[in-house]
């Protein structure tokens, strides 16, 4: 037996070296196929869309408008994603993405550093990389367009809620996944704003419990939030999965119309909601008109057009012409507040 | 190879063959060259037909992607081959990346706290042998509440959050390549282990021990195999070998979750019952189970590069692994119902063995 | 339960010749004495206590834990989905088997549910979970064809289906989610209205679980589904059908897994691509938990679904008691641990006692 065993592991070693150095060869002797798929030129652009995760209506509707503005660019434009919002799903995507030579990436990220490396090596092979939505680190990244400033977003929401709790009260926050980028930066200036703000003075942020943009976990943790405070006045969630499904559970539980609830939220998932009265008002921008900003921003770095210095300018259909701002940012708008006189007028 | 006739007088020379079977068809008829066979045939077909498989990053992220799966496979193969499983090693997995990133976050060295993080897994390990070795509780049971239990661990150290930063020189570790060619670092301690591991297996008393073991552990233990030391050893070696995938893991994706490495044991163990190692024990050999994982890397990537969703590669896999433990029974199936060859079967030792049984 | 007792027809006292003893004595107690003993010494009622004492603690830390009224509702209702699983994994792991890839099968009647009431948004709920129910049983009959004829271990099989399972609902998906929208107003209110003060889905749950407890004591085949798990061989030498009882142990457990995706769907309003997933470890965790040992043979239902009860509810308790709900999976494992401990430790004194008798006699 221990003969035979060495005989056909010897042979097998044999065979599984000589596999790998054959794979190994076949790359080599056809090195230029790899830049076949990516090196065009004058072709058509391809480019791929990497939000958080898939499955995810807020992008969804920025797909959506980033495959109009593709489709009028002429370019191709393809959507992957993780079905969870983690860091480590995002890499392999992003190598995909190198291996197939595309021309520009448009990621949102679930992390600042932990895609870097990723990102680099997409970079070093020529990808243009632009972040929207979710930004990482300004180094890893040619440009990152957002929706609107961080400043401007947090004192939104604490706008709302303060008008809807009467000023004074706990308050608790419901986020998407830790690590986000966006979430950390808004949570961190609705804290900065509660404590420097004297009309804030008499609200307490008690809690920030994460749902991970997933429904069933953002359900859950309202039901926890809701049972572990039990003086919660209002509910700040800057998430549209979550502020979802947190407004679902309150509608049907006994603190609806006691708790109040506000955030970032898409008007087809809260109409319902501000209609039964669970929800006044909450805010957001146009997802759709984000993604195809990024990807106009994307083709005109692809292109060429532009190299993302400050300063820089490019057009975005009918959106206008934009400029790039300071840290390779493009800026979108303002947040917008949705209510029970204007939700039916939009639909995503 | 048919016995010959003997005389009618009781001295008799009885030749046997060295073996039931011709070389070729010992090393060709096996289920391991199946697998190496048909990862060979995949590849060559994604060499062809899938654009960018030949591309100079298809080789480095595939053998990056599929390193924590082919560290943990060598292990899992010898506790398979006993005839126990081990489903916690991705909770392992995940417990040594928090505790990478929780230290490292803490101010120590990557080196130290990577070494704290491999005393963890080796706990962990020797946690579940002393319950499945020495206490003598069932495999499945135990594994499965270790598998809570550590990861409950990993979560409960840091919730949701992830520790990203880590000195850049130990993250290009996992990232680099061996110089120029296309081969990941990681490969290096992968190949020391996975020769280690073969030694131990085929070429090693102890690794004799674990084939009987797998066999009929009782009868193990009376020809002299120390039943329960061998399995405390292998449960140890698993938790050390996954605790270090999982500070590769880390390293290589910048990401210490509590939540990473989720479902890597499903994929362990598929690869292994892939590669030809039996559930029930005692049969399975090494490079069978590197090919089965190699199989499993290849079709995910390639079909990522054909822009196919993860799930259809789920879908393919859940079928190789169904197929793979059914073929054994379908094939015995059908080869009892093919007619007998006439020579394989002699007249010689039946009237002997009614003449034994006559002088009772 | 307690395999001491057995009762010897009169007719064979005769028989028992001076010098051989009987290895056990037929109990002298009355049977109302017996089965109370049976009741007190059962694991069932051991982790009953151990809910109550984690109900009280919770309670007593903090009011609305069950005195709200969501928070009576929610604590009866969240641990429905569970119960169910746990009742048909408590059944295949009687026969010895386990089945993991009910989280699977779950998803995909959640998505089929939906599905259904978006195509045809004016069929009766009746139809709907009665849809569930049968394409789970479906998916849980090639479970079970493949285990009982090609006698290969359902750890493996149902690892595979978990994957090939799950993967089919990804690709049918795609990265559709059904949304609340897209369901009738009844069919969620299904999720949210109680009877009585219990709410429907647990009433749901509870019945199911009656009707499989009773079935498990009382009828043939339920009997025959411990044998089977306590000594497979022996129970193929004894004649008993035991592919046809294995084939019907796993359909049970895909149809109820199937229902539980409809559950689910009238509860949470959402099905998303995460839907079950893990909740199998979690289903054989609240079985193993509650006195179903994983070497088949032994435990009930009833101990499954309070072990299912106790998973939920700590998780939901854990704030309350101060411990931060992130280290939930860990005391599961704790508990799962010395669940099989104590089977152990039970089982070995039981070996010795019957030893001891056996040498004494």
């Amino acid at each position: 037996m221990k003969f035979q065993n060495r005989r056909t592991t010897a042979l097998a070693a044999l065979a599984l070296t000589a596999t790998f150095a054959f794979a190994g060869c076949g790359s080599d002797d056809s090195g230029d196929s790899g830049s076949d798929s990516g090196g065009d030129g004058g072709g058509a652009l391809s480019m791929t869309m990497l939000p958080k995760n898939l499955g995810n209506p807020y992008f969804d509707t920025s797909t959506k408008g980033a495959k109009a503005a593709a489709d009028e660019l002429g370019a191709e434009l393809e959507e992957v994603g993780p079905e969870t919002a983690s860091p480590d799903a995002q890499v392999s995507y992003i190598n995909t993405v190198a291996q197939q030579g595309q021309d520009a990436l448009i990621l949102s990220a679930n992390d600042p550093e932990a895609l870097c490396d990723a990102i680099d090596e997409a970079r070093s092979a020529d990808v243009k990389v632009v972040t929207f939505d979710a930004d990482t680190n300004p180094e890893c990244r040619d440009l990152f367009v957002n929706q609107a400033t961080a400043e401007g977003i947090a004192s939104k929401q604490l706008e709302l809620i303060s008008e809807q709790i009467g000023g004074e009260g706990e308050i608790a926050i419901l986020s998407a996944a830790a690590n986000a980028t966006n979430q950390n930066a808004w949570i961190d200036m609705m804290e900065k704003e509660l404590a420097d703000n004297p009309d804030y003075a008499n609200i307490e942020l008690v809690d920030t419990v994460y749902g991970d943009d997933d429904d069933q976990k953002s359900f859950d943790q309202t039901e926890a939030l809701l049972q572990n405070h039990p003086d919660l006045k209002g509910i700040i969630s800057p998430t549209t999965v979550g502020i979802a499904a947190a407004a679902r559970y309150l509608s049907d539980s006994s603190s609806k119309g006691k708790v109040a609830l506000t955030g970032l939220g898409t008007p087809n998932q809260m109409r319902e909601y501000v209609e039964n009265g669970t929800v006044e008002s909450f805010a957001l921008w146009n997802p759709e008109d984000l993604g195809a900003l990024a990807t106009y921003a994307a083709a005109a770095l692809a292109n060429g057009d532009i190299s993302g210095e400050e300063g820089d300018s490019f057009e975005a259909g009918d959106l206008g012409e934009f400029e790039v701002g300071p840290d390779a940012t493009v800026l979108l708008g303002e947040p917008f507040t949705f209510n029970a006189d204007n939700i039916g007028d939009f639909d995503f | 190879m048919s016995v010959q006739d003997q005389p009618a007088a009781a001295t008799s020379a009885r030749t046997y063959a060295d073996y039931s079977a011709p070389l070729w068809k010992r090393v060709l008829l096996t289920r391991e060259t199946a697998v190496i066979a048909l990862t060979i045939a995949v590849i060559v077909y994604a060499t062809i037909n899938v654009e960018n498989f030949d591309g100079p990053l298809t080789m480095k992220f595939l053998l990056q992607d599929i390193a924590p799966i082919l560290l943990i496979a060598l292990p899992m193969t010898l506790i398979i081959i006993t005839g126990e499983i081990d489903l916690s090693v991705a909770s392992i997995m995940g417990l040594s990346s928090v505790l990478l990133g929780v230290f490292h976050d803490g101010g120590m060295s990557i080196p130290v706290a990577a070494v704290l993080a491999l005393l963890a897994g080796l706990a962990c390990g020797a946690l579940n042998g002393f319950l499945i070795a020495y206490v003598g509780l069932p495999s499945l049971a135990v594994t499965i509440g270790t598998l809570a239990l550590f990861r409950g661990i990993a979560v409960g150290l840091l919730g949701t959050t992830a520790i990203t930063e880590f000195t850049d020189s130990w993250a290009d570790l996992a990232t680099d390549t061996i110089g120029e060619s296309r081969i990941p670092l990681v490969m290096i301690p992968f190949v020391v282990l996975a020769v280690a591991f073969s030694v131990l297996l085929h070429f090693s008393t102890f690794g004799r021990g674990i084939y009987e073991i797998g066999l009929n552990d009782e009868a193990a233990h009376f020809t002299g195999v120390d039943v329960a030391r061998t399995k405390f050893i292998l449960f140890v070696l698993s938790g050390v070998v996954s605790a270090f995938a999982g500070i590769y893991f880390t390293l290589r994706y910048g990401s210490a979750r509590g939540d990473n490495a989720t479902g890597y044991e499903l994929q362990v163990i598929a690869a292994v019952l892939l590669g030809g190692v039996s559930i029930f024990g005692g049969r399975g050999r090494m490079h069978g189970v590197l090919a089965g994982v190699v199989l499993i890397g290849v079709i995910s990537s390639a079909l990522r590069l054909e822009s196919v969703t993860v799930n259809v590669t789920n879908i393919i896999v859940g079928l190789l692994l169904v197929a793979s433990v059914i073929l054994p029974s379908v094939l015995g199936w059908a080869g009892s119902r093919l007619p007998r060859k006439a020579s394989a079967d002699p007249q010689g030792p039946r009237p002997d063995k009614d003449a034994a049984t006559a002088g009772v | 339960m307690s395999h001491t007792d057995i009762e010897r027809p009169e007719s064979h006292e005769s028989e028992v010749s001076a010098g051989e003893a009987l290895l056990v004595e037929p109990s002298r107690l009355s049977p109302t004495r017996r089965a109370l003993t049976t009741v007190l010494r059962s694991r069932e009622l051991s982790i009953f206590l151990v809910l109550v004492a984690i109900i009280v603690l919770a309670t007593v830390k903090n009011d609305s834990f069950l005195f709200s009224s969501d928070g009576w509702r929610n604590f009866l209702l969240n641990p429905s989905i569970l119960l169910l699983l746990a009742v048909g994994q408590a059944v295949v792991i009687i026969t010895r088997n386990v089945d993991l890839s009910v989280g699977s099968v779950m998803a995909l009647t959640a998505y089929l549910t939906g599905r259904l009431f978006i195509e045809q948004p004016h069929l009766p709920i009746v139809v709907v979970i009665a849809a569930c129910l049968l394409f789970g049983a479906l998916l849980g009959l090639v479970n079970g064809v493949l285990v009982a004829y090609a006698g290969v271990p359902a750890l493996v099989i149902t690892l595979g289906t978990l994957y090939i399972y799950r993967g089919i609902m990804l690709t049918w998906a795609g990265s559709d989610r059904i949304n609340a929208g897209d369901l009738p107003r009844e069919f969620l209110r299904l999720g949210t209205r109680s009877v009585l003060g219990v709410p429907l889905l647990t009433i749901l749950a509870l019945v199911v679980l009656a009707v499989v407890g009773y079935y498990l004591w009382t009828a043939r085949g339920g009997r025959e589904l411990y044998a089977i798990g306590s000594d497979p061989d022996a129970a193929v030498l004894y004649g008993l059908p035991v592919r046809r009882r294995l084939l019907a142990a796993f359909v049970l457990s895909g149809a109820l897994a199937g229902l539980a995706g409809a559950l689910y769907t009238a509860r949470y309003g959402t099905v998303s691509s995460s839907v079950g997933l893990g909740i199998e470890l979690q289903a054989v965790a609240a079985a193993v938990i509650g006195g179903v040992a994983i070497f088949g043979g032994s435990g009930t239902v009833w101990g499954a679904a309070i072990g299912a009860f106790l998973l939920v509810t700590i998780n939901r308790a854990l704030p309350s008691l101060g411990i931060e709900d992130f280290w939930q999976r860990a005391v599961v494992g704790a508990l799962i641990l010395g669940a099989i401990v104590l089977d152990r430790v039970l089982a070995a004194r039981q070996a010795r006692k019957l030893a001891e008798s056996r040498d004494h006699s």
